[in-house]
């Protein structure tokens, strides 16, 4: 089926496509938990001026979320 | 007595502007010969020949008001981006070290497109992510590169002998380059990996950091601690994964 879309839109639809690939691929959990862990940091470091504990906080949560994902990809590979 | 203190100014800016843009060249050289190894030099290389043409462009359109640049901003996107990418490399690297995510499917297309273009007689495979991630490394050093060279150099009257010096930088850091990448090539493909998933999620780490106005002890000195840190989580990921499998590949053999 060919795309009757001008070739603005398609320029458009494919940068999107692209960035959403790169970005969220398999791994939507992986996206969440970086939107989620600037949220607390720029909390912690812009508005509440907790530099230490965002110093330490920002490490913690991506290995907390590397180790979540890590072991989402332990059981896939366990069900298929 | 004053050509003494001109020429002491002038060491030290010369000084500070190779410095900086030497470390923030081997940080762009680590992520390109990291890239082309495990992706595509044929990309990678198009992607810092892109970020230098842009960078060119934008020095022209834009020229001294780099200086004033939102660079805060800037390494808050790029650091996020970063950091999700390193994540997702982290991730499949650490899977396929544990047995968990077959390595034989994805050697068996490399080869069958290795085998496809040797055939045809073409150069090595494109890929989109070599060309990206290099592009963005070389952008975002570049960048600073541009900024330090512009402020340093501006601000004492010696843009000329900061341009010298930041050009003298790439030059050395460009020959090392050639030779470190000689010695990674014979790295394995998926610890080479694991390597830059750790390198990109410290970096990622850091800029995030620094464009949410962290203050980061020690400053660029606390990347190798998170270096340290990644490596040392991503091998004990990497061991308790291999003892929970363990078990049930004996029962399984």
């Amino acid at each position: 089926m060919k795309s009757n879309s001008s070739w603005p839109v398609r320029m458009i639809k494919g940068f999107g496509m692209f960035w959403w690939d790169f970005l969220v691929g398999d791994t939507p959990e992986l996206f969440l938990a970086a939107l989620a862990i600037l949220g607390i940091v720029a909390l912690l470091s812009l508005s509440a001026h907790a530099n230490t504990v965002a110093v330490v906080v920002l490490p913690v949560l991506i290995v907390i979320s590397l180790g979540l994902s890590v072991y989402r990809g332990v059981q896939d590979s366990k069900r298929n | 007595m004053v050509g003494v203190t001109v020429s002491s100014g002038v060491f030290v800016l010369v000084a500070a502007v190779f410095l900086a843009s030497a470390v923030e060249m081997v940080e762009a050289l680590t992520i390109v010969v990291a890239v082309g190894y495990t992706e595509s030099w044929r990309s990678a290389l198009e992607g810092v020949g892109a970020a230098l043409v842009t960078l060119g462009v934008l020095i022209a359109a834009i020229g001294p008001a780099l200086g004033h640049f939102p660079i805060t901003s800037l390494r808050l996107i790029v650091g996020g981006v970063l950091l999700i990418f390193g994540m997702q490399w982290l991730r499949k690297a650490l899977l396929r070290s544990s047995g968990l995510k077959a390595k034989h499917d994805e050697d068996a297309i490399y080869q069958k497109m290795v085998n496809e273009l040797e055939s045809e007689g073409q150069g090595p495979a494109r890929s989109r992510v070599a060309f990206v991630m290099a592009f963005k490394g070389v952008f975002l050093e570049g960048m600073e590169v541009v900024i330090i060279v512009i402020t340093l150099g501006a601000s004492a009257h010696r843009l000329g002998d900061a341009v010298l010096a930041a050009l003298a930088a790439l030059v050395i850091v460009g020959v090392i380059g050639m030779i470190v990448a000689k010695q990674l090539s014979k790295v394995p493909e998926n610890s080479l990996k694991m390597t830059v998933g750790i390198l990109l999620v410290s970096y990622g780490t850091f800029f995030t950091g620094e464009g949410l106005k962290v203050r980061w002890p020690g400053n660029d000195a606390s990347l190798l601690f998170l270096v340290v840190l990644y490596a040392l989580i991503a091998w004990v990921i990497h061991v308790i994964i291999r003892a929970a499998e363990a078990p049930q590949q004996v029962s399984a053999a």
